[in-house]
């Protein structure tokens, strides 16, 4: 039988490897936007859960709100990328070490 | 098993398997596309759990235009793809000890806090719509928060279009607060002469 715990698990396991991502690809910044993405989809699928377990529609409004941002993320993020890589010609995390923290 | 336990273990799978491919794969064309499937496979586990519009908001909205921004902006970019750079083997037994931890941790919470206990309500009855629920709600308590969203959205639109536009010297345009400051002493001249016809 299909309980809530089955659904939390696999945002947790999603939460999890999109965690490692971020450890694994330091390097890209690209895929790091991607496991950021990847988080918040976890998110999501626990509020989407909750909504449907606990027979309220309010945690489907959160997603709502959430994918919006998460939207506005992206774009911004990416236009950032674009001017980055117009000045400098790379996007390496490298190579944007200039305040050398 | 009941047909709803297959599916819900096939789409799991399958999202997991991207989500993985997504974070080892290295090359962002492949990484995006592998982050497609899993948004596609994780839109048809909420529709398992009756969030039909957001299933299909996450298609449309997610992978038709925020998964195409990021393969254009892959594309555009012409990033030099090193399949196995020394970070991967460098911070991977990091990223997997804490993602391990993290884990196990929200699986002690999930597993023994008696969420396992808490069934599937039984469905609505027939003719009853989730989307008109959302909708309802969206448009009474949460109007404000709705409201915010669409100034959010504007707001990244206006961000995402001045960081990228470029002022490109040697093109010709428009500059509407000169044309609008131009008073008639800066067009109109008017020269005093004598007509032709007298001169004879």
């Amino acid at each position: 039988m299909l309980t809530l715990a089955h659904f939390l698990t696999l945002g947790a396991v999603l939460f999890a490897i999109s965690v490692a991502g971020i450890f694994i690809n330091r390097k890209n910044v690209l895929i790091l936007l991607m496991c950021i993405e990847l988080m918040l989809l976890a998110v999501n699928m626990n509020f989407v859960a909750f909504s449907r377990f606990l027979d309220v529609m309010d945690g489907q409004v959160f997603v709502f709100f959430i994918l919006t941002v998460a939207a506005a993320e992206a774009a911004i993020g990416l236009a950032i990328l674009v001017v980055l890589f117009r000045n400098r010609r790379s996007i390496s995390v490298d190579d944007i070490a200039d305040l050398k923290g | 098993m009941p047909i709803i336990e297959i599916v819900f273990y096939l789409f799991s799978l399958v999202l997991i398997a991207s989500a993985l491919s997504v974070v080892t794969v290295g090359n962002p064309v492949y990484a995006v596309l592998f982050l497609v499937l899993a948004f596609f496979s994780a839109a048809c586990l909420w529709i398992l759990l009756h969030a039909e519009f957001l299933a299909i908001v996450l298609v449309l909205v997610y992978v038709g235009a925020v998964m195409v921004l990021f393969l254009f902006v892959v594309m555009m970019l012409d990033v030099n793809v090193s399949p196995g750079s020394e970070g991967f083997t460098r911070y991977l037994p990091a990223g997997v000890l804490v993602a391990f931890a993290m884990a196990v941790q929200m699986f002690l919470v999930i597993w023994t806090r008696g969420m396992e206990t808490v069934p599937m309500p039984e469905p609505k009855e027939e003719g009853y719509s989730h989307t008109r629920e959302l909708g309802e709600l969206l448009y009474t308590d949460y109007l404000y928060a709705f409201e915010i969203a669409a100034v959010l959205l504007l707001v990244a639109i206006i961000a995402a279009i001045l960081l990228t536009h470029r002022k490109r010297p040697e093109t010709k345009h428009q500059d509407p607060s000169r044309q609008v400051k131009v008073r008639r002493e800066d067009r109109v001249r008017l020269v005093k002469m004598k007509s032709e016809g007298e001169e004879r």
